[in-house]
């Protein structure tokens, strides 16, 4: 399977991913950490998580995938919403509340 | 090394009509961007909009780069 094909399958086998360095319990990178807090403020435990610290394939695979340039990077049932920016600001309108509901 | 004014002039020519103020360490950078041409698309878009500016350097120069993304009116 190619690393596309892999992360196709991911995003729509789990309804909400985080691709992140690191782990949820043992992030490495700030941003990444912060993304994860964003999550599970909303109430969002049970969430897909890849570390792409793991894969050099991976690391460089979901930037072409999603055409953006860094990563944290979250996809809600199949579609990519944003980095920790993002979050953040839709966390404060309201609006990742909704999307994960 | 990558400064803030580089930040600002890269976005600034890539970007037209936008004004740039960039702050960071040559790790981390953030940046608020004024561009009448973000009116109408959500932060996704305009995130994608300076990112495409800023071209290659985001995957070999730029290690992080925050955004906060107005046009004129929302200052």
């Amino acid at each position: 399977m190619s690393v596309t094909e892999q992360i196709q399958q991911t995003i729509t086998d789990n309804e909400v991913v985080l691709f992140m360095k690191g782990t949820p319990d043992f992030p490495q990178c700030g941003f990444s950490g912060k993304a994860v807090h964003m999550l599970r403020q909303c109430g969002c435990h049970d969430f897909a998580s890849v570390n792409v610290l793991e894969d050099p394939d991976v690391r460089q695979g979901i930037k072409d995938f999603s055409n953006w340039p860094t990563v944290p990077q979250l996809y809600i049932k199949g579609e990519f919403i944003g980095g920790c920016d993002i979050m953040v600001e839709m966390f404060e309108k309201g609006e990742l509340q909704e999307l994960l509901k | 090394m990558v400064t803030p004014e580089n930040i600002k002039t890269w976005i600034e020519e890539g970007l037209a009509n936008s004004e740039v103020q960039a702050q960071g360490d040559g790790q981390h950078f953030s940046a608020i961007v004024i561009c009448p041409e973000f009116a109408g698309k959500n932060t996704l878009a305009r995130h994608r909009m300076v990112y495409d500016a800023l071209g290659d350097r985001m995957q070999t120069q730029i290690h992080a780069l925050s955004l906060q993304t107005l046009t004129p009116d929302e200052v």
